[in-house]
């Protein structure tokens, strides 16, 4: 039910009703999504969807530096995943 | 999927898994509190491929099996009314109670409805007036921002034919209750990212210190999780009870503000019964009494509507770690998905539902379950 999805957000449209919607892709479907809890996401970034609701804007950074920590304590010994994806 | 594929990644996942294996020295056991994250693990077998003396256990982070009978049975007392259009996500149609389910509601003539999100439960109030709405509010932090708009816009839209069935709980008093029982065997958490998403992680190190347990925010892919049972496992070999975050992409401290304040202003904590754990001072919300005319415990007069719990079904041991859901003699038997004796076995969260998808039976699958499949 915690099952959040992530979804690029493709169009942000002005508050109806006092709530702001957006429209968000993923893998291509395209869904109409509560964009109210994340004020600062505009098209192009990408936002963690729960029940309609975006509850979260993914930090590309934060994103990063899963594997950019990993690499650099050697934790990634023998992966040669693309390590120029990784390092953004 | 972006931040969703590179987090799949079977060789980077060997990488840490030949860590945790390199890093574990003694026995250790990790509870991973969320649902979601269970179905990961045994999906990817992650919990057969860590060495044996780390073991996983799966804790009680599914709303659905949580959610007391007492609540299914005025659920269902709701739906079988003629005047009422009852929405729900799709986990909760199939909880058994006494005399049926959701599902054999709607076999019967009612209207119940699966929605996507809360909100179209508002949609289809506002479509047809002459009808009461309902939406059955269950799950953890990480939906409470979701019903609470949803409650808050039907407020603003003066929607009189539309309430909710409130049953949300939150997970750290879950965790407490477990970390505080007397053969506790929990000795790390992964943290649930979307909740800790939602209400951040400020409160966690509190629990840490209390009961010296490491606390690590995990997100939901392989390699989330494998990475947090390093950390983990890094913290206990050094006698460490830290809270870290591997979830950063999503989770922070604070958690997220406008989530937090429209909880906030929608709900208030209050004491609530969990199935399999009991009942759990301050471990639920239910709505202000700003928004008391959106009850619908209130507005159909079922909060009096008991049940007992069925005694063969074993789903608060596997919620609370206790057993194993193979442990249980009915798994597989005469406990499957399309007869389940309870919720852990219907929910897609379930732990009992995470095994029987996956294959994970210690028992021959009995002759009975063969013939109902």
């Amino acid at each position: 039910m915690c099952l959040g999805v992530p979804g690029l957000v493709v169009e942000r449209q002005e508050a109806t009703d006092e709530l702001a919607f957006g429209t968000v892709e993923f893998a291509g479907i395209r869904r109409r999504v509560c964009l109210a809890c994340v004020p600062e996401a505009r098209t192009g970034d990408y936002v963690i969807v729960h029940a309609g609701i975006a509850i979260s804007m993914i930090n590309p950074i934060e994103a990063r530096r899963v594997f950019t920590h990993l690499a650099e304590i050697g934790d990634l010994d023998g992966w040669t995943g693309d390590k120029n994806e990784i390092r953004g | 999927m972006k931040y969703v594929d590179e987090y799949r990644d079977p060789q980077l996942a060997q990488c840490l898994l030949a860590k945790i294996r390199s890093s574990v020295t003694r026995p250790w056991t990790i509870m991973e509190v969320c649902g979601g994250q269970t179905h990961t693990l045994v999906r990817s077998g992650i919990d057969r491929l860590v060495p044996e003396d780390l073991r996983l256990i799966h804790g009680p982070g599914c709303p659905v099996c949580v959610t007391p009978l007492e609540m299914i049975e005025r659920a269902l007392a709701i739906a079988a009314r003629t005047d009422v259009t009852f929405c729900s996500f799709g986990d909760m149609l199939r909880v058994p109670g006494a005399n049926g389910d959701l599902l054999r509601v709607r076999a019967a003539g009612g209207d119940v409805r699966i929605v996507y999100s809360p909100l179209d439960a508002v949609r289809i109030a506002q479509r047809q007036r002459d009808r009461q709405v309902v939406f059955f509010a269950v799950g953890f932090e990480t939906t409470a921002p979701a019903t609470a708009l949803t409650a808050w816009h039907a407020k603003r839209l003066g929607l009189r034919n539309f309430s909710m069935l409130v049953a949300h709980v939150l997970v750290p008093p879950a965790m407490e209750a477990v970390l505080s029982t007397p053969d506790n065997q929990v000795q790390g958490f992964l943290g649930a990212g979307h909740v800790c998403t939602v209400v951040g992680y400020e409160d966690y190190q509190a629990l840490a210190d209390r009961y010296r347990v490491p606390i690590v925010v995990t997100g939901f892919e392989p390699v989330d999780l494998l990475e947090g049972i390093l950390l983990i496992v890094r913290q206990l070999e050094s006698g460490q009870h830290k809270v870290e975050n591997q979830y950063a992409r999503s989770a922070r401290q604070d958690g997220n503000g406008e989530a937090r304040k429209i909880i906030e202003e929608v709900y208030e904590v209050c004491d609530r019964p969990w199935r399999g754990l009991g009942p759990l001072p301050r471990s639920g919300l239910r709505l202000r009494s700003s928004f008391a005319q959106f009850d619908a415990e209130l507005r159909f007069d079922v909060a009096a509507v008991t049940a007992v719990e069925p005694s063969e079904c074993r789903g608060g041991e596997v919620l609370q770690g206790r057993i194993r859901p193979d442990e249980c003699a009915a798994f597989g038997s005469h406990c499957t998905p399309d007869n389940p004796l309870g919720a852990p076995m219907v929910s897609s969260e379930g732990a009992c539902a995470a095994y029987w998808k996956y294959g994970r039976s210690s028992q021959p699958i009995s002759i009975i379950s063969i013939g109902r499949k």
